[in-house]
């Protein structure tokens, strides 16, 4: 295998891997401002206890996140030595804003939300939940101002002459280049409906075995509304993001929807697949569509594919079957969230255990469809790593060899993966436990019984 | 102003946070498993920097990103160049993580989650002395990149080159200072038998590191003569040296009169001080090439961005760079005071 596609499996793999963790830090850290705020309202024991397993959780899931996150920061200059150097004036200030502007805020905050409850006053313990979310959309957001510069680059000058290297020339404009907001809010809303997914399932599972149904109670209706909030805000941002694409990616959103010869009045396919041999796409498709959807006109045309060289496209039914899974399983979550909420607001979901079982499976949903938009924009965007200025063949580092690169995907693979049975185990210990009470807070008589079970009738 | 001369301080800056707060982490990771002799002990070693490891961390995560944004000739030169010391590096920094806020979460992978900790802790406390070694000493280059002019330099050595005496050197001495910031940070957190022990480490970590620097001194004065003549003929070269006097000094008086914090502070004074002399001793040079070969100067500050992303860059850590440090001395000191032996957080 060439050294470029091993260190493109590299980065798919550990970026992909650092991705499962990031939305539930992000999506969790909302849900336990929720929490928190519910204790800080009530005071009661039981609202206590239920957002310290949250906390569990995200402690957890937050140290694997950072661990990922820093070989992410340093892969560039590992296994991307000739894109570092090729975009540096401008790719690399993004993330050193992210350390000092958001990074350093959440983590810091983070050791006062984990060890610090009885040490700061309750007003500023409730505030560090609040600063430790915030801290995690600022990091987001230069993220993904970051990447989204690689998508459709501004804000620089580039000479003619060989070699020449992109400078920076308007620092407002690469960073709100046309594709950041677009970008940032949909990538935002799909950790906001990672949490309250992960919410809500591990609440089903509790409805389910008949436990813990004092904190499901309180919990589980705000975690599906944000859930359903989240899951249809997706579409709309979406549209929002594919509108932007046509404009300034016209490549990718061709690959998209696999459209080959330019085409007035281009259908939107709801299943299909596309031949890559032939320049033909087939499947169940609505007519018109992608073109009013697009450009507001079910007659605009839609370029195709078929012009661009062969050289200068993504890999078609990769990109097509990635995007069109990103939108059929979103599809799923606005309809699995909105039947539990309606269920619930009726108070009916705890004997509905024909929804429940899908609802504990739904956790998976959003971590399916993230993964498959990523792979989209991203695969997408191929052969470029920055768009029309640098092709991902020529970003690789000169002096790593494949041997190396072997090596180190091996080797992160393995603990990697280690590591990911760890955290399950973990979060399955958590959530098994469930929320507890500490002996002190327990009523009185409640302690010759059942803890959990003696409190929940009181309340 | 020079903006150079300025980013090429501030990441010296970013480096002695590093060193300085992670430093202690790391040293604590690699005394662990000496130091925690029951498991209350050990775990009032991970409470002493639960809290806080996280954030310690950042300083090189903000390194690496602002080093990527000011010099990233520099940046994809050593982490593409010192590949496998980076990914080993890496690996024991994502170990490190994981094991420490997993074990107290895990009894059942207990010795494992140990053993991940102090691996994770050693490899970088190691290396990271292994490539300042390196850079200082200078390696083989070549160019590879011919597309970017004056800056398509690539390393042209094999790993094992990286582990030449000198830098093994830089290693240990490296090892030695991180290890006596844990064994400081430690007797700040401890009480009791765990104190006494403590207290012992770190007055040993001190004399090695002592030992240590001035045989890592007299190397470099054989090695790179003008790493030391520059640091002998500059202003800043002279603050670093009276710095780590300092440091030492004040590190040996807080041990005598028992005053924990003052070592604390002594130590990091002296962590500034080695990091200065690195930082002065080198400058303008980032990664120097090796004696005796032609290319060039090597990688120096000149491969920097543009003046630009500098001036944005430098005004951005000026809003957030005291921001950073108001609020991570108000932290410390929310979780100031020793961890109980009877009751560790954990």
């Amino acid at each position: 295998m060439s050294a470029e596609t091993l260190a493109r499996i590299q980065f798919a793999f550990t970026i992909g891997y650092h991705f499962i963790f990031v939305p539930i830090s992000i999506g969790l850290g909302v849900q336990l401002v929720l929490t928190e705020r519910r204790f800080y309202k009530s005071g009661l024991a039981i609202d206590r206890a239920t957002s310290e397993m949250w906390k569990k959780i995200f402690a957890a899931t937050f140290a694997i996140g950072v661990a990922t996150g820093i070989s992410m920061e340093f892969a560039f200059g590992a296994n991307w030595a000739n894109y570092s150097r090729f975009v540096g004036d401008i790719f690399g200030a993004p993330l050193a804003a992210e350390g000092l502007i958001a990074f350093f805020l959440e983590s810091t905050f983070l050791g006062v939300l984990l060890f610090g409850r009885s040490r700061v006053s309750k007003r500023l313990y409730y505030a560090s939940a609040w600063i430790v979310a915030v801290g995690a959309h600022l990091s987001a957001l230069w993220i993904i101002i970051a990447n989204s510069w690689m998508q459709t680059p501004a804000g620089y000058v580039m000479s003619d002459k060989p070699g020449a290297v992109p400078r920076l020339d308007s620092f407002w404009a690469a960073i709100f280049n046309p594709s950041t907001f677009p970008r940032y809010f949909h990538t935002v809303a799909s950790t906001w409906a990672a949490g309250g997914f992960v919410v809500a399932s591990i609440c089903a599972w509790y409805l389910l075995k008949g436990e813990h149904k004092w904190m499901v109670r309180r919990t589980i209706g705000p975690a599906l509304a944000v859930a359903l909030l989240a899951s249809l805000a997706m579409p709309l941002l979406g549209h929002w993001s594919a509108v932007e694409v046509g404009d300034n990616q016209p490549v990718k959103m061709a690959a998209f929807e696999g459209v080959w010869e330019d085409e007035a009045g281009a259908p939107m396919y709801l299943l299909g697949w596309t031949n890559e041999n032939e320049e033909y796409t087939s499947g169940i498709k609505i007519p018109k569509l992608l073109s009013l959807l697009l450009y507001n006109d079910p007659n605009a045309t839609v370029k195709g594919l078929a012009d661009v060289p062969k050289a200068d496209r993504p890999p078609g039914e990769l990109t097509f079957q990635s995007y069109h899974l990103m939108v059929a399983v979103g599809m799923l979550m606005i309809l699995i969230a909105g039947l539990a909420l309606i269920l619930h607001l009726r108070g009916r979901l705890e004997t509905s255990r024909w929804l429940l079982w899908p609802l504990v499976a739904s956790v998976f949903l959003p971590f399916i469809a993230i993964m498959a938009g990523w792979a989209a924009a991203e695969v997408g965007r191929q052969p470029w790593i920055v768009q029309d200025l640098m092709r991902t063949g020529e970003a690789i580092s000169p002096v790593v060899s494949t041997k190396e690169l072997l090596v180190s995907l091996a080797l992160f693979g393995l603990i990697y993966l280690i590591l990911f049975i760890a955290w399950a185990r973990i979060v399955h210990g958590i959530v098994k436990k469930g929320p507890v009470l500490e002996q002190s807070e327990l009523p009185a008589q409640a302690s010759r019984r059942h803890p959990v079970a003696a409190t929940s009738e009181e309340v | 102003m020079d903006l150079q001369w300025v980013w090429y301080v501030l990441i010296g800056v970013l480096f002695v946070g590093y060193a300085i707060l992670d430093g202690f982490d790391l040293g604590i990771g690699v005394l662990y498993p000496f130091l925690g002799r029951s498991r209350n002990e050990r775990a009032v070693l991970r409470s002493a920097i639960g809290p806080i490891w996280d954030g310690n961390e950042v300083w090189l995560i903000t390194a690496g990103g602002a080093l990527f944004a000011a010099f990233p000739i520099a940046y994809a030169f050593a982490f593409s160049g010192f590949y496998l010391a980076i990914m080993l590096a890496l690996f024991g920094l994502i170990l490190r993580a994981v094991s420490l806020e997993f074990r107290h979460r895990d009894e059942k992978w207990g010795t494992v989650w140990d053993l991940g900790f102090f691996v994770g802790s050693l490899l970088p406390a190691l290396l990271f002395g292994v490539a300042v070694g390196n850079i200082v000493r200078g390696v083989p280059m070549e160019v590879v990149v011919p597309k970017v002019p004056g800056a398509g330099l690539d390393y042209a050595g094999s790993f094992l080159e990286l582990l030449n005496p000198y830098a093994l050197l830089c290693g240990v001495l490296g090892l030695s200072m991180f290890v006596m910031q844990g064994a400081a940070w430690a007797a700040v957190k401890s009480e009791s038998d765990l104190h006494e022990r403590t207290v012992k480490v770190r007055s040993y970590a001190q004399i090695a590191f002592v030992a240590l620097l001035a045989a890592t001194t007299v190397a470099t004065w054989f090695v790179v003569e003008e790493h030391v003549t520059n640091n002998l003929s500059r202003f800043f070269g002279w603050v670093a040296i009276v710095a780590l006097i300092a440091g030492l000094c004040l590190g040996r008086l807080g041990m005598m009169r028992g005053n924990d914090a003052g070592t604390f502070f002594g130590t990091s004074l002296s962590v500034l001080g080695l990091v200065g002399l690195w930082g002065a001793g080198a400058y303008p040079s980032m990664i120097l090439e090796r004696a005796g070969d032609t290319l060039g100067a090597g990688v120096t500050v000149e491969h920097s961005s543009s003046h630009l992303t500098l001036k944005v860059m430098l005004i951005i850590a000026v809003i957030f760079v005291p921001l950073v440090l108001a609020y991570t001395v108000y932290v410390y000191k929310t979780f100031w005071g020793r961890v109980k032996t009877e009751s560790p957080e954990y």
